[in-house]
């Protein structure tokens, strides 16, 4: 791809430019906008068009339009090539071009813009051409084009492969902790561009080196470096003191080995996540409730969820005593989902269970009265499966 | 030689008090229940599978559905939780607006529950006369976003409509009405004897039942529990506002009815203020993409909605549809202690016992 | 003229005569029945904000119940397969005949009376007692459980409210010496309305008369909220309507009787305004009575089960006993009557 060779230029344009990182975030955001729209093709691009239009508008100024209008050309050039240019289109790149020609720095658009257009060769989506000239325009405006580059690079990269699993999390996780508010743009188009882990070592690279460089790029450090120590967040939150506490108490208590894993949730408000060993789950629910310093006496929400590779059931506590809240999770066994019932302890996680077990097919063992309680007993299947055929001879 | 035998009697799903398709299967001692079974599940649509091949802005017309006498709470919910995930920041305007409709709605909701409780209990009046408040309310909320019932108001990142000209100015002359209409429910009803009787020591559990079963909304907090998550983990801008959480000790029917009544009063409280703090103008969506995708990973939220708590909980893989949507429905948790309640009581108090709990059918079956 | 035709020898032309006059005195009673709904319904509409009928028959809805009977007479007979079928079929009859044979002996006007007995009251009384069985044979035909539940709450409140009724009139009796109905009346004309005397005795009359009519808030036996429609549960189209109609002439016999018991029956209030009718005077006292009735069920929520019986044998008949010992002092220490 084109755009590996890029990268090197880019990185270095990034830190030449990184004053004007706000103004790029901006733009970034509106290129996640229409990287949505180019996923969800036609309906949209209309108003993208428009929106287009009006930023030409604005710049319409532009002094030195003929150098401008040879960009456009090429523009309007390499989409014909593609497909379909209507004239529309054509006046459209124009305009574009015209205020691209009043930024300084048009080459890189230049370059850019034609990078996204052999892309979208590949893609051959009508949107890529629109998208990339769009993208050209926006920047061509902004002096650092590089952060928006990058990001553009990142959803190319997203096209070809398909994201990978624990450590994209992680990244997000740590994003959300950097409070900084470009990270909200940023995590964004990392959820769009689903940066994988290829894409990874490069985004890695390039924070790694440039790490006081733009805002943007301070975000996608920070992701960066989340993949590599997930447990170290820039800030931490203010509920891990809880977290530490019940993880100290309950390894006292119960041993070391009852908790898989326990992390503060931060895309849930913080709240302190356990995840407890299958065979340890009982006793540790048992602990929550009874223990003096816990006393989570408050079974808001239990319920069971399929992840295809294993089945996991969700309990969110709350402790009227201490004011806090804790949520615990276990992972099942796929094809033999079966654990203890909390409706000893808890009377209020009796029919919730009985829902986990009727929709998702979880076995609750030492419940009172386990049933279907929503569909009914001659019902085939758990719909909440991921496998689930419906078994029905009307539909 | 006399026999005696217990009678099983079928209370629902097509019974007038049952409030929607809700079954009961009662084993009776001449007019004494020995023993109750609910059966539900007749209106199990089948929200949360739905949704998982939805995207998120199709799915809040589902939440329309599960409670639909409190809709606004429910569209709350969702975006609340998608919104939490995605760390965005709602305008001041949109926060507002999305205030003054949950709580007008928990004011129409509330008087939807007074009037069909005491409805329950044979006098039709007062039924008339919260469906005349109510009507008034559901006119605002028609007016703010073209639905009388399932409003489909709010949005990731804001609201569909922004309140039309002289809205709030409507808003602001109903609270002082609602206020007074308030008073004349209280003459006409809560002082009542036969009223009392009926729901006095009726139903009652303790605050330790509650807390173990899950309860929440009015029916915990009328054991004097004092929980209230727009006070207690506040969320959208409810620290602004100064109202109070009712509680009452009985833990019995009537505490219920009073603490419901008195909530409205706080409703009103908060509706008051929101009208007056109402920002003039700016925008009423924050900008989001046009395509909402939340972030990989898992998140639960609560809010306090109209009978108690609504979680909701998304375990989104980063794709335009959430992987997995649960909601956490307070209907469904708050029903769990009818058995319980109803063992040894006379049938007649079953209206009462169930009245009192305050489900809607569409929120207990999802 | 009635009375006449009483003493005189039975035939063909007497029998003739007594069947048009009491099929005469039928439709009376069923435009009253007619009307009372309609005027239910509009009084209620009034007292809840509402309209009420107001469609067929111009602005006031006058013909809504004529079309609603017409519409119950032509809808299907349906008997459940499970009822037992003469018996189901005997009950709204026993219970419909009851109410309109104790209308005979009111006397409307001092002239306008059918039966002018000197056990009236008693006669009332006993013969309304009778409709409590074509309920319990509704209940128990119906094959329903809610359907007996609600018959057999109809017959314990029955039986318990028989009770402090008749203590209540029997103040009335003690003052008048008399069962008859007219001679009570006359009574008042000389020593004033008996709701004067008898204030105590009127109120518990008058709730022990709600319960008997099983309306708000002693309507029990046809709970809504709890049991359906009670005893009454399984019974659609004219069947129905034989029960509803027995209810509304029940309604309209028992306003009469308070009228006549205690409010002076068709005389004036006042002397002076004696060139008023005492027909009119009649149907203003009755109509007061029933518009109470009416009032109630718009106010009113409903009592439990327990708590109606515990009121009428706990409450009312001991109010009633006391009110039968005052009376009794009363008269021997005022010596008026």
């Amino acid at each position: 791809m084109s755009g590996e060779k890029d990268l090197e230029q880019l990185k270095k344009e990034a830190v030449a430019k990184a004053k004007a990182a706000a103004a790029a975030k901006r733009k970034a955001k509106e290129l996640a906008e229409s990287g949505a729209k180019e996923e969800e093709a036609a309906p949209a691009e209309a108003t993208g068009d428009d929106l287009a239009k009006q930023k030409a508008a604005a710049v319409a100024k532009a002094k030195a339009a003929t150098a401008a209008k040879r960009k456009a050309k090429e523009l309007a050039e390499s989409g014909a090539s593609e497909e379909s240019p209507s004239a529309e289109d054509d006046d459209l790149a124009k305009k574009k071009a015209a205020a691209v020609a009043k930024a300084k720095a048009a080459a890189a658009a230049k370059r850019k813009a034609m990078g996204q257009a052999s892309e979208g060769e590949e893609a051959s989506a009508g949107g890529d051409d629109d998208l990339a000239k769009k993208k050209a325009a926006a920047v061509a405006k902004a002096k650092a084009a590089a952060a928006a580059k990058r990001k553009a690079m990142g959803q190319e990269a997203g096209g070809e492969e398909t994201s990978g699993g624990d450590d994209d999390l992680a990244k997000k996780k740590a994003a959300a902790i950097a409070k900084a508010k470009a990270a909200a743009a940023a995590k964004k188009k990392a959820a769009e561009g689903g940066a994988a882990s290829g894409d990874d070592a490069k985004a890695k690279a390039i924070a790694a080196a440039k790490a006081k460089a733009a805002a943007a790029a301070r975000a996608k450090g920070g992701k960066a470096s989340a993949a590599d120590e997930p447990e170290a967040p820039k800030a931490p939150s203010p509920n891990q003191k809880y977290l530490d506490k019940y993880v100290e108490i309950i390894k006292k208590h119960l041993g070391e080995d009852v908790l898989e894993d326990s992390y503060i949730n931060n895309l849930s408000k913080d709240v302190p996540t356990l995840v407890a060993k299958r065979d340890s789950y009982y006793k540790v629910a048992e602990f929550l409730k009874f223990n003096e310093s816990l006393s989570f006496d408050y079974l808001s929400e239990i319920h069971g969820s399929d992840f295809e590779t294993h089945m996991e059931v969700y309990a969110h506590f709350y402790s009227y005593k201490n004011r806090q809240s804790v949520a615990l999770k276990v992972k099942l066994d796929r094809d033999q989902p079966e654990i203890e019932s909390l409706a000893k302890l808890w009377a209020g996680a009796e029919w919730p269970e009985c829902e986990a077990y009727d929709l998702v097919g979880i076995h609750f063992t030492g419940h009172p009265n386990l049933r279907r309680i929503m569909l009914g007993e001659d019902w085939i299947g758990h719909p909440l499966r991921k496998d689930y055929e419906p078994y029905d001879v009307e539909v | 030689m006399v026999r005696t035998e217990e009678i099983l009697l079928n209370v629902g799903p097509q019974h007038p008090s049952t409030h929607g398709v809700f079954r009961l299967v009662l084993t009776l001692d001449g007019e004494v229940i020995t023993d109750a079974k609910p059966v539900i599940g007749y209106l199990h649509r089948g929200t949360e599978k739905i949704a998982e091949n939805l995207q998120y802005t199709q799915i809040i017309p589902y939440t329309d559905r599960m409670d639909y006498v409190s809709a606004m709470t429910n569209n709350y919910v969702l975006v609340h939780a998608v919104e939490t995930m995605m760390g965005t920041e709602i305008p001041e305007r949109a926060e507002y607006l999305r205030i003054l409709a949950m709580e007008l709605n928990r004011v129409a909701s509330h008087l939807l529950w007074w009037g069909t409780f005491i409805l329950d209990f044979g006098a039709t009046s007062p039924l008339l006369y919260a469906f005349r408040e109510r009507e008034m309310i559901l006119n605002l909320l028609n007016e703010l976003s073209g639905a009388r019932l399932t409003f489909n108001y709010m949005r990731v990142g804001g609201v569909k409509w922004d309140a039309p000209e002289g809205w709030i100015e409507k808003v602001q002359e109903f609270v002082p009405y609602m206020r007074k209409q308030l008073k004349g429910y209280h003459d006409l009803v809560s002082g009542n004897e036969i009223f009392l009787s009926r729901t006095k020591n009726i139903g009652t559990y303790t605050k330790e039942d509650a807390l173990n079963y899950s309860l929440s909304g009015v029916n915990l907090r009328s054991t004097g529990v004092k929980w209230d998550l727009r006070k207690d983990e506040s969320y959208s801008i409810y620290d602004r506002f100064d109202f109070d959480v009712v509680t009452r000790d009985a833990g019995d029917a009537f505490a219920r009815y009073e603490c419901r009544l008195e909530e409205i009063l706080e409703s009103l409280k908060i509706i008051e203020q929101a009208c007056e703090q109402f920002p003039q103008d700016g925008p009423i969506m924050a900008k989001v993409p046009k395509i909402i995708k939340a972030p990989k990973g898992e998140a639960f939220v609560r809010i306090e909605g109209s009978r108690g708590e609504i979680g909701c909980y998304i375990a989104s893989d980063g794709k335009k549809e959430p992987y997995r949507l649960k909601f956490r429905r307070p209907s469904f948790y708050n029903l769990q202690i009818l058995p319980k309640l109803l063992k040894g009581e006379n049938i007649s108090n079953l209206i009462s016992i169930l009245g009192a709990i305050d489900i809607v059918l569409g929120e207990v079956d999802g | 003229m009635i009375q006449d035709l009483l003493h005189s020898s039975p035939g063909i032309l007497n029998f003739g005569i007594f069947f048009v006059l009491a099929l005469l005195f039928l439709f009376v009673i069923l435009g009253f029945v007619t009307y009372a709904i309609l005027a239910e319904r509009k009084v209620l509409g009034f007292m809840q904000g509402r309209i009420g009928p107001n469609h067929l028959g111009g602005r006031w809805g006058l013909l809504q119940t004529v079309a609603d009977v017409l519409k119950l007479l032509v809808k299907e007979d349906l008997i459940p397969k499970a009822a037992d079928r003469p018996l189901f079929i005997l009950a709204p009859v026993i219970a419909f005949a009851p109410s309109f044979i104790v209308v005979a002996t009111i006397p409307f006007t001092d002239k306008l009376q059918f039966a002018d007995l000197n056990v009236g009251l008693l006669y009332y009384i006993a013969i309304s007692g009778i409709s409590i069985i074509g309920t319990l044979m509704a209940a128990w035909a119906s094959n329903n459980k809610y359907s007996l539940i609600g018959g057999m709450r109809a017959a314990a409140q029955m039986v318990s409210y028989e009770i402090p009724l008749v203590m209540s009139g029997l103040g009335i009796v003690l003052l008048t010496g008399s069962l008859n109905l007219n001679e009570i009346v006359a009574q008042q004309q000389e020593a004033g309305w008996f709701i004067l005397w008898q204030p105590i005795a009127f109120v518990v009359f008058f709730i022990s008369a709600t319960a008997e009519l099983y309306r708000v808030p002693f309507d029990l036996a046809e709970a809504e909220n709890e049991l359906v429609a009670g005893f009454h549960t399984e019974y659609s189209g004219f069947r129905w309507a034989m029960f509803m109609l027995s209810e509304y002439v029940y309604m309209f016999a028992m306003a009469s009787l308070i009228s006549v018991l205690f409010l002076g029956g068709w005389l004036p209030p006042f002397e002076f305004l004696g060139f008023i009718p005492g027909a009119v005077w009649f149907a203003l006292k009755f109509s007061l009575v029933v518009y109470i009735l009416i009032w109630f069920r718009a106010t009113f929520p409903r009592l439990r089960a327990d708590q109606l019986m515990e009121f009428a044998w706990k409450v009312l008949l001991p109010v009633a006993l006391a009110n039968i010992f005052l009376t009794a002092l009363l008269k021997e220490l005022l010596s008026i009557f």
